[in-house]
């Protein structure tokens, strides 16, 4: 039986001795509750003379004193507009349809805007390309109200006006001008061609200028082997919903590879539709999620990857290449060759390793394969920096050929693995200039700091890929005296137009070719009519043709030889360890790192918030003697160690021991580490920029133990089902999936009924009376565990649209977190399937699990489960409340009614899935919480129709009633039915790839039906007969070999 | 929380015979004047029905101000006739060249005026003596009906504090006389030989003793007083945060009454967002000066202000004097009849405050369910100053919602479910809790 997979969370799950576990499965807490905090500190509280009696006359006098307060009523104002703006109406939200484009994170999206204020991103559903909100740009809004943003320029550290800002700066570059010095533009990407063309402009004006383009987390190997063949510095784009076969070397491709956005079609692609999904291979060192999602995940050090990228190409084209793997490898690439001849076309090869000669591998792989995948005509242009261009700059402005410096959208003293360089460089620039969003380690070095508008507030525009075009508009008035980095440019070189009408005239001219402007503007995309490639513009290898038979690729002359780049592909020596530098979902390169709400957003895969680490093999850590353990409240910690890059040192970085790390490898994320211009509790993490070098992801690194351990805030052991271990995750193979009947991968659970046994599904299995949940509307919600990519769009979106507190690292440390919606990560044994069900029934029948479990901390299995309130029909919770403060809707929800609420958490305990939180504290207006909901600027996120939980009541997901609600009213009032498609939740529509459906039942025509009927169905713990009204889809693999 | 204006005695006493004096003094006056041709009266009448909209007596607005037009027009050269032809159609001088004509036109931005072909030369006429008459005739006459009223009450206060004085003495009389005579009767008895039976009364046990003595009475008093004391703390309790009367004093004199009432202005006029939105929505002042940039002035009903609110200072001068805080507000600058683009946003006290964790929607209500404004706001036509009508409540939501029927006549999005619902339910209307009106989450999230 598929059910009988065992997962678990945390390696301390498969220590039989491990007694936290134990009691975690039992209690919610592992500690007592410490009611003694809740009066003041333990010792003070013992030497003071307040006993029991003292404390109930306190009780009883602020009772009195509170009673006898609100007798008098606050007198509350209303202010309304003098002059109405005429598309504003007080409880209605607009749309605007925008664009994310900061450098690292491109996206069209839509933004809610409430009485003028952005609160919500979302989804733009036009977009073709990069449409979607990673968890990232679903925070961004949060950014716009960050306290700490700069709120006016200033020059040589005093604040002025930007009148006197822009004479003294048009000075000093035309000084620079006459000096004959050069001026840097040292920038971001943009991809936008109106900062393109006013980049031109601005030379035309100022002559020896000199643009360069700096990635903070470069993607520059790719970028100079696209830029070798194809001759146009970009990136090939990919388009793996039409892949049958992805074979991925490092590339986290569900992750920031190559600016992300693959998720999307990767999603569509992993849904089994018609017995066919694509399969993925995934050869890496850290486990990332698309590690996790892969099919087949080998875990090979960055050394070997590149041997393996190497050998593969060997393989296809019968060249063999020397070089020894760990033992499997070799034959698992054997397999992957075989599939890919098999596959033809229609598979792809692609790689993360920042080397030119594996990125030059595997265009050309590509290339002889004719993927059809593999798209380098309209290629992406969200990354374009240059590492040698950054360089050069560098070195110029030590030498003093730099007369004046301008920047926007980096913070090289913090992204440059050596800043020394640049702060002596700096100095000797005759202007620096910066536009900064937030006071950073850059602000502090230059000369004139001018505040930047967010992008909410901005105009502007971009290209994504060649022929998708996206449009930028402010949603709101700049909120401080900023202005953004092109207006200014626009000034400077003495253009008298605003940015807003140099855009148009860009896309008036060159981009729109006719089309209406409004039109275009409102849809915040445009692809123009004809694509401008056309079709057959570069050879293209014929479909289908047998890899085997094409011999090596030709080249361009100016590409890497390939035989050059297998040869040293091969030829890598490893010296150590070796360290690979990723980005987190989270904090991304680090822009946003005073982001509550992303600070506070669980890894996907080692669910710690608040911070970084460096993430070891369990082999490495057993050798170094490092650890992770779980002390007595079941908080995680962990080693210390220093690392050690070609003599650039950093100290104490945390450890975490993270099974399927590749041994002889360890991770660490980049983005953390941030102070300058950071409140003290947003200062988390390790700075890892330092480590890399040369602009490249992967290092060698000596590793040291140091003394100490650190306080992780993981969520990873909290809420596990009371150790019902079953019936959570059900997976199945594509084969079994094809084959076999619904009943061998998906049985529902039976329960015994009058001497025999019937499905819990059973109306007989019921001891309670069912809701009568035929008539109006019956909301279910439904997760595709295949599509599910763990990114964790929808926890940030849930936060945004549900006022959902942040609590900070001490709070998640105490199992405190107020997530309304987690992404439960779970680790199973086996390679494969087939291995691990033979092993469970070879063993005796009360083994623990232990045993094949440990076996997978080499190369577990990973699955991803999204798990909010499973709005049971017979909820466990609403049976125990003593005031009956949550209560069952006929609509399918189960309402949580705070105001009701007295807190006895009764409830909490008695909900099998954990998904209750509990107000321990007064999260707003708490300067003990110094989050977004502390200050006037950062509550303007807040969502006005849904209230902000007050101290000591439950809350929960609510499944967005007010936006159920609001549909409903809507028809109401415009008389009319409701289609499907028209109900939506955060989460659901957060959800780009299609894992969350979410609709009513009781429409027979509706999506979410057909998901209620699918074969694949299932529900979370379903043997305990909850009746939940969100289901899951059942995971399946694509394991078949060759 | 109503405020009641204290006039002292004399003040009044000497308002009234300044009243008194003006009346005189204003009537003779008046009667001087009324020997022009023309009935000042019958003027008034028309011109309140055909001119006012665009004219005032004292004051430029879309079109000139009228006091002594006629001799301002014979200044310029022109006569009675000149005028005649121009109200009844003043785009036909204007057409035929005459210069004066034009440069009326011109000098009100070109906005040609109505024409009247209907006003006979006899209307006009009476028109004109209106306006050649001084415009204050009407109030004093109304003051002194005012201050006449506004005696009344206060005579009759002083009456009440007489009589209760009064009432103090003689009781007060009476307990001395009491007294008094006890102590005259106890002389007599002592001097007649009666003996008093205080001991007899001594070993009698006081009530008190008796009643501190008998437990199950001392049980039943404590138990009974615990009940009442919980009974009434409890009432008192449940209005803590309950605000149904609340009537704040608002930073501008907003008359529901003359604008609903007198006016007749529909409600959603103004607070339009309530036909869509959560909110009703305070209107912004632009929606004010819609009418406000052409009503200036109050000019109450033709009898004057009521005595009642004239009590209240409620005088014309007052509302417009109300008006002009409009204007400073939203920096209406009048003379020139134009925004001066200096703003002040009036701080209104908001009324109805429901709690944070309720959610009410307006336009489910008024659009959906077509609930009347005054089912929950009261009547508001008739509220000189707004207050709190319902006390807003839950339990006042629930017994609505229990009562009230779904209004689903042609509303497609109720067919189905209608029709499945009142089948199951047996009843042919159904109630909006029968709709699932009454679950928490429809109003708590």
């Amino acid at each position: 039986m598929a059910s009988s997979k065992k997962y678990w969370k945390s390696g301390a799950e498969l220590d039989p001795n491990d007694s936290i576990v134990e009691r975690l499965k039992q209690n919610e807490f592992v500690e007592e509750i410490p009611i003694d905090g809740f009066l003041g500190d333990k010792d003070t509280l013992d030497s003071t003379s307040t006993n029991r009696r003292d404390f109930l006359k306190f009780i009883g006098y602020s009772t009195a004193a509170a009673s006898l307060a609100a007798c008098e009523g606050p007198v509350v104002k209303t202010i309304p507009y003098v002059v109405q703006p005429e598309r504003i109406i007080p409880g209605i939200a607009n749309y605007y349809a925008t664009t994310i484009a900061d450098g690292f994170d491109f996206a069209s999206i839509l933004v809610k805007t409430r009485e003028g204020r952005p609160i919500k991103i979302e989804n733009n559903t036009y977009a073709k390309v990069n449409g979607a909100g990673k968890a990232r740009v679903q925070a961004s809004v949060l950014s716009l109200y960050d306290s700490t943003r700069l709120q006016g320029p200033s020059a040589n550290g005093d604040a002025v006006e930007w009148s006197q800002f822009d004479t003294e700066v048009r000075a000093k570059l035309m000084a620079a001008k006459d000096s004959g010095r050069q001026i840097a533009l040292l920038t971001q990407t943009y991809a936008s061609p109106s900062t393109e063309r006013l980049i031109a402009d601005f030379k035309a004006a100022y002559g020896n200028v000199n643009h360069v383009i700096y990635d903070a987390v470069a993607e520059d190997a790719a970028l100079n082997a696209f830029e070798a063949k194809y001759g146009e510095r970009a990136l090939a784009d990919y388009d793996f919903e039409n892949a049958a076969l992805i074979v991925s070397f490092g590339a986290d491709i569900l992750g920031d590879w190559q600016g992300g956005g693959y998720d999307i079609g990767y999603a569509k692609g992993r849904i089994p539709k018609n017995g066919k999904m694509s399969r993925h291979i995934q050869f890496e060192s850290n486990l990332t999620n698309s590690g996790a999602k892969a099919d087949k995940r080998v875990p090979l050090s960055p050394s070997q990857l590149k041997l393996a990228l190497a050998k593969l190409y060997g393989k296809l084209n019968n060249v063999p290449v020397a070089g020894e793997l760990p033992s499997g490898a070799e034959e698992v690439l054997d397999s992957v060759a075989g599939q890919i001849r098999k596959t033809g076309s229609r598979a792809v090869v692609v790689t993360g390793l920042q080397d030119e000669n594996a990125q030059t591998l595997v265009l050309a792989l590509n290339e002889m394969l004719g993927s059809k995948v593999f798209d380098p005509q309209a290629p992406k242009y969200i990354r374009q920096g240059n590492a040698k261009a950054v360089t050069q700059l560098v070195a110029d402005m030590k030498a003093g050929k730099v007369g004046a410096l301008l920047m926007d959208g980096v913070n090289p003293m913090y992204t440059l693995p050596d800043p020394t360089d640049f702060s002596e460089g700096i100095n000797k620039v005759g202007l620096s200039l910066i536009f900064a969003l937030n006071y950073n380690e850059t602000v502090a070095v230059s000369q004139y700091v001018a505040s930047a508008s967010h992008f909410l507030e901005s105009w502007g525009d971009a290209q994504f890929k060649k022929g998708f075009y996206s449009l930028m508009q402010p949603t709101i008035k700049e909120l401080f005296d900023t202005r953004q980095f092109q207006s200014s440019l626009l000034r400077w070189a003495g253009i008298d137009k605003t940015y807003y009408e140099y855009v148009k005239e860009t896309w008036n001219t060159s981009i729109l070719a006719g089309s209406d402007w409004d039109k275009a503007l409102q849809d915040g995309v445009f692809v123009p009519a004809e694509m401008p490639i056309p079709e057959d513009a570069a050879p293209k290898e014929k479909p289908g043709a047998p890899a085997a038979e094409i011999a090596e690729a030709e080249t361009v002359s100016t590409t890497i030889p390939i035989a050059t780049a297998v040869n040293s592909l091969a030829g890598a020596d490893p010296e150590g360890m070796e360290l690979t530098l990723y980005t987190k979902q989270g904090l991304g390169d680090g822009q946003q790192a005073s982001n509550p709400w992303l600070q506070e957003f669980p890894d996907p895969i080692t669910r710690v918030s608040w911070g970084n680490y460096v993430t070891v093999s369990k082999v490495d850590a057993d050798r170094l003697n490092l650890k992770n353990e779980h002390v007595s409240n079941g908080a995680l910690n962990g080693s210390y160690v220093k690392l050690t890059v070609n003599g650039t040192t950093l100290e104490g970085v945390p450890v975490i021991i993270q099974p399927g790390q590749a041994k002889g490898s360890v991770g660490m994320a980049l983005g953390y580490g941030r102070l300058e211009g950071m409140k003290s509790e947003m200062r988390t993490g390790v700075n890892a920029y330092p480590l890399f070098q040369d602009f490249s992801n992967i290092q060698s690194v000596e590793i040291e133990k140091m003394s100490g351990m650190h306080e992780f805030a993981c969520v990873q052991l909290q809420n596990t089902m009371v150790g019902r271990g079953d019936d959570i995750i059900k997976e199945t193979s594509l084969e079994i999936f094809n084959t076999k009947d619904k009943d061998h991968w998906n049985a529902v659970p039976k329960v015994d009924y009058n001497h025999g046994e019937i499905e819990v599904r059973d109306k007989n299995a019921d001891i309670w009376n069912s809701f009568d949940t035929e008539i109006g509307h019956h909301f279910n919600l439904s997760i595709d565990l295949n599509a599910c990519t763990g990114c964790g769009a929808c926890v940030i979106a849930c936060h945004a649209e549900n006022n959902v507190p942040v609590v900070g690292k001490e709070e998640v440390r105490r199992f405190r977190d107020m997530h309304w919606l987690r992404v439960d990560r779970y680790y199973s044994s086996a390679d494969t399937f087939k291995q691990e069900i033979e092993d469970l029934q070879n063993l005796p029948a009360m083994e623990p699990y232990t045993r094949i479990e440990t076996a997978s901390y080499e190369n577990p299995e990973v699955a991803f489960q999204p798990v909010m309130c499973q709005h049971c029909n017979h909820a466990p919770c609403e049976t125990v409340c003593p005031v009956a403060a949550t209560s069952h809707g006929r609509q399918g929800q189960n309402q949580m009614v705070y105001n009701r609420c007295v807190g006895t958490r009764y409830c909490q305990n008695n909900c099998p899935y954990k998904v209750r939180r509990f107000n321990w504290f007064r999260y707003n207006g708490n300067d003990e919480f110094d989050y977004n909901m502390n200050n006037d600027l950062g509550r303007m996120v807040l969502n006005p129709d849904v209230v902000v939980r007050s101290r000591g009541v439950m809350e929960k997901c609510s499944m967005c009633i007010q936006l159920t609600q609001k549909t409903i009213l809507d028809a109401k009032r415009e008389g009319r039915k409701i289609e499907d498609g028209e109900f939506h939740t955060a989460c659901s529509s957060a959800c780009d790839k299609g894992a969350m459906v979410f609709g009513d039942i009781n429409d027979s025509s509706s999506e979410i039906l057909k998901k209620k009927n699918d074969d694949r169905m299932f529900h979370l713990l379903e043997n305990v007969g909850t009746k939940p009204n969100v289901m899951y889809q059942v995971m399946v693999r694509n394991t078949t070999e060759a | 929380m109503k405020k009641v204006p204290y006039r002292h005695p004399i003040s009044k006493f000497l308002g009234a015979c300044l009243v008194v004096f003006l009346l005189f003094s204003t009537a003779l006056f008046s009667q001087d004047e009324a020997a022009t041709q023309g009935d000042p009266a019958k003027g008034k009448q028309l011109f309140n029905q055909n001119c006012a909209a665009c004219h005032s007596l004292d004051r430029k607005m879309t079109g000139p101000m009228l006091a002594n037009i006629e001799s301002k027009v014979i200044d310029a050269g022109k006569d009675r006739q000149w005028i005649y032809d121009w109200v009844r159609n003043s785009a036909g001088l204007i057409k035929s060249g005459d210069d004066y004509a034009n440069k009326i036109f011109n000098e009100f931005n070109k906005v040609p005026m109505t024409p009247f072909p209907t006003l006979s030369d006899e209307d006009i006429d009476n028109i004109l003596a209106y306006t050649a008459a001084p415009a204050a005739t009407p109030k004093p006459a109304a003051a002194a009906g005012g201050a006449a009223q506004s005696a009344a009450p206060a005579s009759s206060g002083i009456n009440n504090t007489v009589v209760l004085g009064a009432l103090v003495l003689i009781f007060g009389l009476l307990v001395i006389m009491l007294v008094l005579v006890n102590k005259t009767l106890r002389r007599i008895a002592e001097a007649n030989g009666v003996v008093l039976e205080k001991e007899r009364a001594e070993k009698r046990l006081p009530i008190w003793k008796a009643f501190v003595q008998n437990q199950f009475l001392v049980f039943v008093t404590v138990v009974f007083l615990l009940l009442a004391g919980a009974y009434y703390a409890f009432g008192w309790m449940m209005q803590i945060g309950i605000d149904q009367g609340y009537q704040p004093i608002q930073p501008i004199h907003y008359s529901h009454k003359i604008h609903a009432g007198d006016n007749k202005i529909d409600c959603k006029f103004c607070h339009s967002s309530a036909r869509v939105s959560k909110t009703s929505g305070v209107p912004s002042l632009n929606v004010c000066m819609n009418c406000h940039k052409f009503i200036s002035e109050y000019k109450g009903n033709p009898e004057g202000p009521s005595p009642e609110d004239l009590a209240n200072g409620y005088t014309n001068e007052f509302y417009t004097g109300e008006i002009q805080k409009l204007y400073d507000a939203v920096g209406w600058d009048q003379e020139n009849g134009s925004y001066t683009g200096k703003t002040k946003p009036v701080e209104w006290v908001r009324i109805h405050n429901l709690p944070d964790f309720v959610y009410f929607n307006h336009s489910q209500h008024v659009s959906v369910a077509g609930v009347e404004c005054q089912t929950c706001h009261g009547p508001v036509e008739e509220m000189e100053v707004m207050y709190q009508y319902a006390p807003l409540t839950m339990g006042w939501c629930i017994n609505c919602h229990k009562d009230t029927g779904v209004k689903m006549e042609g509303n497609e999005y109720y067919e189905k479910i209608h029709a499945e619902l009142s089948k199951k339910y047996g009843v042919e209307k159904l109630t909006i809790a029968q709709m699932g009106g009454l679950e928490c989450g429809k109003c708590h999230y």
